[in-house]
């Protein structure tokens, strides 16, 4: 006689709850949908981008014309742009990022530290069209009257500090990036820095450290691989925001070697141009910048992996 | 491709649902025109509630690639579809699309220069130096040419252009093809261009915001954007050597001097047009309606509205700040109408 009915219910129930194998292969396939996305999309940007990659070839990457008009698209001045906004945004939000964590996390008083986060994780939730609204009517003037000439006054020697200064531009970018992705830096380091045993701080402590050598030497290192994430998710979201970089860069298709020239990035020029790029190469060139975004995001990736495993070697790992 | 099918299908059972005798046209394109589309369509589906369209404002770019894609039932641009474009369209779709004007619309030169509170006039060279970088200081022989016993300081120029590709950058660059030689070889005329001086700013607010925020600069918006945010703006030299300040009446004018030779497609550009009040950077804008449209009612529902458009249509064009279509262009318009298989 077969199971009854119940019994054999519970036994998947069963199956389910202990199951190793099916948890195994649900959460399998979960995961399979990341690689399943990430392919499909880069499948696109390749077939839909045929055109223009026949007609330019590798030469799309250094070109640094961009002209609508005769049908010769180049992405240097993007890429330009795009990798030195997001340098300078890192170098501005990093240190500020997680010097902010360590305090909430490690030195400040539990009270305050709450409070901090919240107003951080608020700052997070803001849309990127307010910050760059924000940065247009508010930074842009600041920047055009006293920032900009303060720097060429004292800095103008140096070759990024030269030429007029609009307010708009590199510096403004990536000043406006620095605010958008120091949120993300901030909330994220400080969950990992809590992340760390007691212990190992009092171990630290046992053995003659002042409190800022345990936290530095030691709970820092220990909490490594959240902070790297961190800067990776700060990254990402730099190299990709588009509408507070549009409102504030400059959108000028040259190379400039000083930040306070005005510029442009791949996000803006494809926000920018495609809902009327009416040309199929004008419209498989802009396809492949979106292809080109997605290769450089992969190598600033790495690069900035390996960096940072060549100078945080040291310290007691985790794993 | 299956998730259009799935949209369209979905919007087709919501339309149904809410409207069962209403007879839906779907349309997309050009956003400088979106305003009184949809004032138009709203008003013709209160006066004739079987017909339903739905308009989104897109660009002018989109609009042509979606009615080439066959996803509308007519599309809407800012410019004239290129040879090539309508070829595309007719081994795609079996149809020819015909170009109807609907509205006319100018764009303005908008500046903010220290200590100038008068209205600056600008003959085409001279814009077309100034956005070159060819005239970089305010106080240039070619400016104070043109604006004798105006006080101009000795300042840099700052352009201010349309970061984002449209319709409005198409007139103005078409604009300076026509009066500056040197413009046209080094540019030419796009919706984008390869501009070589200049801040690029996204939409006509953003060009207004910079020329606002930004000392001695200029830059270029729609008639309608400044008239509504009440924006002061410069006058332009025309073909016939006048400096005109646009409103409806001159770039009307405009049109209706470039009525006499207009070609039997409309397709034509009317900047730098003949007359002595013409504003010169004047511009039709179009709709791209099917010459063989199979569904019978929604043939019967395009063709009335179009008519509808040419008459009482046009009346709302003023109240929103758009110019109407002078009279011989209109009949000229209503024998296209029969085109319409």
């Amino acid at each position: 006689m077969a199971a009854p009915p119940q019994s054999r219910a519970r036994k998947f129930v069963k199956l389910l709850v202990n199951g190793d194998q099916v948890s195994h292969l649900v959460t399998l396939l979960f995961a399979g949908s990341v690689f399943l996305v990430t392919v499909m999309l880069v499948y696109q940007l390749w077939i839909h981008s045929e055109p223009s990659r026949g007609k330019f070839g590798f030469s799309f990457l250094w070109k640094q014309v961009w002209d609508p008009v005769t049908g010769e698209f180049g992405a240097w001045p993007f890429i330009y742009g795009t990798v030195v906004t997001s340098i300078v945004a890192l170098l501005i939000s990093v240190p500020l990022g997680v010097g902010a964590a360590i305090f909430l996390a490690e030195l400040a008083p539990p009270r305050l530290s709450n409070a901090c986060t919240f107003l951080v994780e608020l700052l997070a939730a803001v849309p990127s069209v307010i910050y760059g609204l924000l940065a247009l009517f508010t930074l842009v003037p600041l920047m055009r009257s006293y920032i900009e000439p303060f720097l060429k006054k004292t800095l103008g020697f140096l070759p990024w500090f030269t030429g007029p200064a609009y307010g708009l531009g590199y510096l403004t970018a990536a000043l406006i990036l620095a605010i958008m992705t120091f949120p993300f830096i901030i909330s994220i380091s400080r969950e990992s820095l809590l992340a760390v045993p007691r212990e190992q701080r009092e171990a630290a402590l046992a053995l003659g450290a002042t409190q800022w050598e345990s936290t530095w030497k030691v709970v820092v290192p220990y909490a490594r691989l959240g902070i790297i994430g961190s800067v990776f998710l700060a990254l990402a979201r730099a190299l990709g925001e588009t509408m507070a970089v549009t409102m504030v860069i400059g959108n000028n298709t040259s190379v400039h070697a000083s930040l306070l020239a005005p510029g442009y990035t791949i996000a803006a020029v494809i926000a920018n141009e495609f809902t009327e790029a009416t040309d199929a190469v004008h419209l498989s060139s802009l396809v492949e910048l979106g292809l080109v975004l997605f290769g450089l995001t992969m190598v600033l990736n790495a690069m900035a992996q390996l960096l940072i495993l060549a100078t945080t070697g040291k310290g007691s790992k985790r794993d | 491709m299956t998730k259009q099918v799935f949209l369209t299908g979905l919007l087709a059972l919501g339309t149904a649902v809410a409207l069962p005798a209403a007879e839906t046209i779907n349309a997309a394109g050009a956003t400088f025109p979106g305003p009184i589309y949809q004032k138009w369509f709203e008003e013709y589906h209160k006066a004739h509630p079987d017909v339903q369209i739905n308009y989104q404002a897109i660009g002018s770019g989109g609009g042509i690639r979606q009615l080439t894609e066959g996803t509308v039932d007519f599309g809407a641009s800012d410019m004239p579809m290129t040879d090539e474009q309508i070829k595309d369209v007719v081994t795609k779709r079996h149809f020819k699309p015909l170009h109807f004007p609907t509205v006319l619309g100018g764009i303005v030169p908008t500046y903010n220069v220290a200590g100038v509170n008068t209205e600056l006039k600008f003959s085409g060279e001279t814009l077309a130096g100034i956005f070159l970088g060819d005239i970089t200081k305010w106080n240039d022989a070619a400016i104070k040419k043109d604006n004798p016993g105006v006080n101009l300081p000795n300042e840099d120029i700052t352009v201010a252009h349309r970061s984002d590709s449209s319709g409005t950058s198409f007139v103005f660059t078409d604009y300076l093809s026509k009066v500056s030689p040197k413009w046209k070889s080094k540019v030419g005329a796009n919706t984008s261009v390869n501009w070589p001086v200049g801040l690029g700013g996204k939409g006509n607010e953003g060009v207004a915001g910079l020329v606002k925020q930004t000392p001695n600069s200029i830059g270029y918006v729609e008639l309608i954007y400044a008239v509504q945010n009440k924006m002061g703006y410069g006058s332009v030299k025309n073909a016939a050597g006048n400096f005109v300040k646009a409103d409806f009446n001159t770039v009307t004018e405009a049109a209706a001097g470039a009525a006499q030779n207009m070609p039997d497609d409309f397709r034509v550009s009317i900047t730098s047009a003949a007359g002595k009040n013409a504003y010169p950077i004047s511009t039709f804008t179009w709709l791209l309606i099917p010459d063989k449209i199979e569904n019978a009612a929604k043939k019967k529902a395009i063709t009335e509205f179009l008519k509808w458009m040419m008459a009482a249509g046009q009346g709302d064009a003023q109240g929103l700040s758009y110019a109407p279509l002078p009279k011989t262009v209109v009949s000229k318009e209503e024998k296209q109408v029969a085109l319409i298989k």
